[in-house]
């Protein structure tokens, strides 16, 4: 087989093959060939694998999730080399467990891969970075946190990112947080007020670390005393 | 409310013979002429308001024709602060600093339905309107506001600004958010027009 399949469609397509892609099934389309490669290399470790409306869903148990996502990652027969997002999903049934999602593409071989790990009730929401593999998972598991409050262990940075970061309000899309916060907006505005955007930030963030050395004598020797830009 | 100016702060109407000489008067209007004529715009643009905003920059709509032919995009050489869009608690700070980084006389927009209360988005993460954190001179309502309506905003700040007077100094006045300067807002009446109102009521339900 090709490592390629390639797909005509529009007004490329040969004349007999539809212009648009097949329909899909919500259930019982071909699942991706790495389900079963998954499952034959890490057994019980992959709980339940499911095709929904042609895309494949693999249960991870949490604590392998790194190992699965590595071996997807390096195999030469999987060659996943695309993280498009890491996310969760809390559900409204309090009896579901929060889940964290990767979604794996690998551009070699056209596949598309959702990697499902489901954190147990009662548990800490912890659960292995794949920062090592993916540098792109960096901002993707930062925003997860920031909005799930889900740790990644071995992020190298992990913090807030869409909200601010002495934001103490907990964590927005958790299904037990109210729409408009649970501060009132008095309190919302004087903390937000109070955020100060500049002092955090470290001369790289700040990307003037390249431009150190054509900065004034002044600036350079108050930088170097550890003075922040900010007030 | 506790929001009404006392009478210091008032604007006061035009009336020059009553009050003031010629010369002096004519001086105001002289003034007040060239600034209104020349308001150099901080667009402030943030979400789908700044588009309708940049079309009406654009030559159909010709915003040079009021005078703000040039876009300030530096707030120390700006006259009027334009927010249009909503501002996200995140942003809450940097547009205040904003706000304090321009030079009297100063005025505000605040374009659209979200930068004047917030509009659709009653909610954890944006402001209920840009008045609770700078003074607004002019709210233009609309989701977004068409051109038309901007200008029209834009004329009645021209409005505002021919009739102010160099004697009153109480509108150039820099206030700080304290206790006891006419544009603090008290938490209160924070929380009151945070309200909710409408379908949006039924917002506050969490699910479980």
């Amino acid at each position: 087989m090709s490592r390629f399949e390639v797909v005509h469609t529009g007004a490329s397509a040969p004349a007999g093959q539809p212009a648009t892609l097949k329909r899909l099934s919500h259930r019982g389309e071909a699942a991706n060939p790495s389900a079963q490669a998954l499952q034959q290399k890490f057994g019980d470790a992959i709980k339940r694998v499911e095709v929904i409306w042609g895309e494949t869903v693999v249960y991870v148990h949490p604590s392998t999730v790194h190992d699965v996502i590595r071996w997807l990652h390096d195999d030469s027969s999987q060659l996943y080399d695309f993280l498009s997002d890491v996310t969760a999903v809390e559900y409204r049934d309090a009896e579901v467990p929060i889940e964290v999602v990767w979604h794996l593409r690998s551009l070699p071989f056209r596949r598309f891969l959702r990697v499902k790990a489901q954190i147990p009730k009662g548990q800490p929401l912890e659960i292995d970075s794949v920062y090592d593999i993916y540098r792109a998972a960096d901002w993707l598991e930062r925003e997860c946190y920031d909005m799930f409050g889900i740790r990644f262990r071995g992020h190298p940075d992990l913090r807030r990112i869409l909200m601010w970061e002495q934001y103490k309000e907990g964590f927005p899309l958790r299904k037990d947080f109210p729409l408009r916060g649970r501060f009132s907006r008095s309190e919302q505005l004087r903390q937000a007020l109070a955020q100060n955007p500049e002092a955090r930030y470290s001369m790289e963030e700040l990307s003037i670390a390249d431009a150190y050395a054509e900065l004034p004598q002044d600036m350079r020797d108050r930088l170097n005393t550890g003075e922040r830009t900010g007030e | 409310m506790g929001l009404s100016a006392s009478g210091e702060h008032r604007t006061v109407s035009y009336a020059p013979e009553a009050q003031e000489g010629w010369i002096a008067t004519r001086l105001d209007f002289v003034v007040n002429w060239a600034r209104a004529n020349s308001l150099w715009p901080m667009p402030f643009g943030t979400a789908c308001c700044a588009i309708e905003f940049m079309a009406t920059a654009a030559s159909d709509f010709d915003l040079a024709r009021f005078g703000m032919e040039r876009m300030s995009f530096s707030p120390r050489q700006a006259d009027v602060l334009i927010c249009a869009g909503r501002v996200p608690f995140k942003l809450a700070p940097i547009i205040r600093r904003i706000w304090q980084q321009m030079p009297q006389p100063k005025w505000s927009i605040s374009m659209g339905a979200c930068a004047s209360t917030g509009g659709m988005f009653d909610n954890y993460a944006v402001v209920q309107g840009i008045d609770t954190i700078i003074p607004v001179d002019v709210y233009v309502p609309g989701c977004p506001p068409r051109p038309e309506g901007l200008i029209y905003g834009i004329r009645m700040l021209q409005e505002k600004v021919k009739n102010e007077r160099a004697a009153d100094k109480g509108t150039r006045d820099e206030m700080e958010p304290d206790p006891t300067s006419q544009l603090y807002i008290p938490p209160s009446v924070i929380d009151e027009l945070g309200e909710p109102f409408g379908n949006s009521v039924n917002q506050t339900r969490s699910g479980l």
